[in-house]
């Protein structure tokens, strides 16, 4: 059964015609296009269709899309603000935390809620924070290097 | 001092801000007008015949417009080693294990399509079937291919020296067993193919593939029409680790749908097929034997090793002789006999993943040699050190070895775990351990052996690179592109590649065998050599110079004994350009191995890669002796990768990998109950998160090989040969128990303490 969902995704608010029973990672995928959120297990279970709903890290593929509605949901799309590249994603690129790419999106956006919640955290906490995001390619350690570098340059600030 | 400027510098990957952003496509992110959604019917049985397949309930199906099974189509096998072809697309008469595939409907939705699947009835005549590879060897053992009535689909059986002889002169023989697990390779990204068909027939796939160029053969081939109607396009791919190298049903599905549909047809596997169905790494059985003389000199060593290579060949003869070749580095094993089986069972299909056949084989090797040294009394290290191979020393499979830092790492890894002060002086539950291992940097195989790659030179001194090496997430791209630059001496930034289309970019053996740095690579430096000669032929004749006097760097081209004449780039394509030379300028490159052909080495020895990297792995662990939790506390890694062309991607390589072999030692295991996956997702498998990771050093031992791109070699594979045997060997240390089988689980060391105390 189709019916009208209203979204706040990215800053910008959709009236989405779709089935009822979709789940957040459809809908952004599919009827949204936004396809930087990813689908790797659909189980909950690797963190890749991590989205943000109100600021909070949430599994996109775990979420019922009528229920966000009127949420704030920020996709990987939605980071860089006004043409400017979020400082995660810099240092993400720059300091080699990137290799296949599948885990990114939701591994970005699940460091920017911990970083929003608590700029200086420890590299212990930065772990667990990204423990529920599943990489097969970098062996973590240099994407944790990238999380901490981000802390660094606030503390400058 | 790095006397280039753009090989060994520290570059962020090509498209990393497209991966940052989500404006990288992976296959699934695409889709097209009119698109169709695919779904898989799969065996609920281990070993079956199918006497009939019932499509009609899926047919009459809501949006469903089209159904088939193993009958409709052409009845052509592949494989991804040509002279082990055994799996149809579809199984046609027989299913061989759980997940094996039956039939296939494509429908408007998706949701439409997995109800469609619901709706077909198969009957099946289940046949017995057999779980353990040494009972399928045996006489009497249920058949699974009557091509193959002893179930045993790939032998080698090698000597090299007198391995009788050696161990009569042997002063100690140890004889141990030891068993691997099966493990899955889990890239993120499940597999994934979206095609279309023009109106003249052709066929475009794009698919998450590591070899473009090996699914063009083989999806023409199972499609049973020519190579040329095919174009195979590699979008971004998320991970691969040899996952991705075979042809899977939803390549062949896809295509065969939109052809017989006209119009764009997608499949996805969900993770279970992921772990069910596609490949993992073949557990094996390995008797090893090994003579030593009393000075440490392992003097010969004999194998019998045992593969379950599951229901299909998939890579089983390469596989079962790189175990075999591989065992003759990184030590110097002049007497040595192997006989290796893949042994067909009803279970899921193991394949090519990284290290491809080797590390199985490699931890019983390296954990073997610490009981050794134990009972010898020697220091682990030194007997290392003592049998470590040199370059150039004369080999006994006539590998050719022309840069070797394997005693490097070994000193270099030792002294940053802190061996001296911590082997055996730790207090109990913890301990160090290292391992070592060697690797090919690309193999020769029978076909697609060269690598080929085009570089233009555009008007405005834009470089464009066509390669047909496929990036999984490895870097590949960057790291040709890097190599291009500094031959043409621009900055990075200049260059544009195309890479991975099989209409658009040269022939490329794809991503396997960790052999793209050095295939490809080298391929694009010729390629752009070429183009660099026809431009120097220009600048060289107006300003009046020889050619062969020229150099490019810095953006300029300028004689090179006198750096002061010369032009800038833009200014030398001015030149080119009006002594009327066609444009753009177009340099092509071929690179192959030198290897004797041909060098499947099944059939004779040879040198069967252009280069070997060296590496060792150490670990300290801690065993906590209540839970039997092993942590890692750190981890070392000594790689001579030769010459690294971007120092942190290969890091990403090492790093990557280790923590894959950390999982392999501790954690992962693809469990299976009468041939039926238990585990078959990400929480039930297990692979290591952000928590489990230790400090990771990598240590850099680098070599100049004379045959790679400015001296470079592999990095992706080799160091997944031994972070497992370092583990197991570090846990020895830790607590005396010398465990022959992975993965050392809690619940296994619980065991093994609690046998201890009862001695």
């Amino acid at each position: 059964m189709k019916r009208i969902l209203k979204l706040h995704v990215n800053g910008e608010d959709f009236e989405i015609l779709t089935e009822i029973h979709k789940t957040l990672l459809e809908v952004l995928r599919e009827d949204l296009g936004l396809t930087g959120t990813k689908r790797g297990c659909d189980l909950g279970t690797c963190g890749a269709c991590t989205v943000l709903i109100d600021g909070k890290p949430h599994l996109s593929c775990l979420t019922l899309t009528a229920d966000v509605q009127g949420k704030k949901i920020t996709t990987i799309e939605g980071l860089a603000q006004d043409g400017q590249l979020h400082p995660l994603q810099k240092a993400f690129a720059e300091k080699g935390a990137i290799q296949c790419g599948f885990c990114t999106p939701g591994m970005i956006l699940t460091a920017k809620a911990l970083l929003d919640e608590d700029p200086h955290p420890s590299e212990e906490k930065v772990k667990k924070a990204i423990s529920g995001n599943l990489c097969r390619c970098t062996g973590y350690v240099k994407i944790v290097d990238a999380i901490l570098s981000v802390t660094d340059k606030s503390s400058e600030s | 001092m790095n006397k280039f400027n753009v090989v060994g510098k520290r570059e962020p990957m090509l498209d990393a801000l497209d991966k940052a952003t989500g404006r990288a496509r992976f296959t699934d992110d695409l889709s097209l007008p009119g698109m169709l959604y695919g779904k898989i019917l799969r065996s609920p049985l281990p070993h079956a015949k199918i006497l009939y397949v019932d499509l009609s309930g899926a047919e009459k199906a809501t949006g469903v417009k089209a159904a088939i099974s193993g009958k409709d189509i052409p009845k052509k096998k592949y494989g991804i080693v040509p002279m082990a072809k055994d799996e149809y697309a579809l199984a046609i008469d027989k299913v061989r294990y759980i997940g094996d595939e039956v039939a296939a409907v494509v429908a408007t939705s998706l949701d439409a399509a997995e109800e469609a699947i619901s709706k077909i009835h198969v009957d099946y005549e289940e046949l017995p079937a057999v779980f353990d590879p040494l009972e399928a060897m045996k006489p009497g053992a249920p058949i699974i291919h009557d091509e193959v009535p002893n179930n045993v689909s790939a032998t080698i059986r090698k000597e090299f020296g007198d391995v009788e002889k050696a161990f009569a002169q042997s002063d100690f023989i140890f004889e141990d067993t030891f068993e691997t697990q099966a493990v899955n390779h889990c890239p993120l990204e499940p597999q994934a193919a979206l095609a279309m068909v023009d109106h003249s027939g052709k066929v475009t796939l794009w698919s998450s593939t590591q070899i473009p160029f090996f699914l063009r053969r083989n999806l023409a081939t199972t499609l049973d029409i020519p190579e040329s109607m095919v174009r195979i396009i590699k979008p971004k791919v998320g991970g691969g680790f040899g996952q991705k190298i075979d042809l899977y049903a939803k390549d062949f599905c896809a295509a065969f749908f939109a052809m017989k549909t006209k119009r764009p047809v997608k499949f996805v596997y969900e993770r279970e097929e992921v772990f069910t169905s596609t490949r993992q790494r073949h557990p094996m059985h390995i008797q090893l034997k090994t003579g030593m003389k009393k000075d440490g000199t392992i003097l010969a060593q004999q194998f019998k090793v045992v593969a379950d290579g599951g229901a299909y060949n998939s890579t089983a003869p390469l596989m079962i002789t790189l175990a075999c070749f591989f065992i003759m580095l990184p030590y110097r094993i002049e007497n040595l006999l192997f006989e290796g089986f893949h042994v067909y069972t009803n279970k899921p299909v193991g394949g090519a993943m990284r290290g491809h056949g080797i590390p199985q084989v490699r931890f019983a090797v390296e954990a073997q040699l610490d009981t050794i040294a134990e009972k010898m009394g020697i220091d682990p290290l030194d007997l290392r050190l003592k049998n470590a191979f040199q370059a150039g020393e004369p080999h006994p499979a006539k590998l050719l070895v022309q840069s070797c830092g394997f005693s490097d790492t070994l000193i270099k890894a030792a002294e940053e775990i802190g061996w001296k002060e911590k082997r055996g002086k730790l207090p109990f539950g913890r301990g160090v351990g290292l391992a070592g291992a060697s690797f090919p940097s690309g193999v020769s195989n029978m076909s697609h052996i060269s690598s080929g790659a085009v570089v233009k030179i555009e008007r405005d001194g834009a470089i464009t690179l066509l390669t047909g090496a496929a990036d999984i997430g490895q870097g590949a791209e960057t790291v040709i592109s890097q190599i291009v630059a500094e031959e043409l001496g621009v900055s990075l930034k200049e260059i544009r590649i195309t890479a991975a289309d099989t209409e658009i970019t040269p022939l490329d053996p794809g991503t396997f065998g960790s052999g793209v740095t050095l295939r490809a690579g080298n391929a694009a430096r010729i390629a752009a050599q070429v183009a660099k000669e026809k431009l120097f032929e220009a600048v060289a004749e107006k300003m009046e110079v020889e050619a062969r006097d020229l150099e490019a760097k810095d953006h300029r081209i300028f004689v090179k004994a006198n750096p002061e004449k010369g032009m800038s780039l833009e200014e030398a394509i001015k030149v080119y350009q009006y002594s009327d030379r066609p444009m753009p300028i177009i340099g092509r490159g071929s690179y192959q191995p030198p290897a004797k052909e041909p060098t499947t080495l099944l059939k004779e020895d040879g040198n069967f890669s252009p280069a070997y990297s060296f590496m060792t792995q150490a670990a300290e662990v801690e065993v906590d002796t209540r839970t039997g939790k092993v942590k890692v506390l750190k981890m070392v890694t000594a790689h001579d990768c030769g010459r690294a062309i971007n120092p942190m991607l290969v890091e990403g390589q090492l790093e990557g990998s280790v923590v894959g072999g950390m999982g392999q030692a501790l954690y992962e295991e693809v469990i299976t109950e009468k041939g039926q996956v238990l585990n078959p997702s990400f929480l039930d498998y297990g692979i290591p998160t952000a928590m489990e990771v230790p400090p990771i050093t990598s240590v850099e031992v680098e070599t100049n090989d004379p045959e790679g791109p400015f001296g470079a070699k592999e990095s992706g594979e080799g160091t997944q040969l031994s972070p497992a045997p370092a583990i197991i060997n570090a846990i020895y240390d830790a607590i005396g128990v010398s465990f022959n089988s992975l993965p050392v689980t809690p619940e296994r060391v619980l065991e093994a303490l609690q046998k201890k105390d009862k001695r």
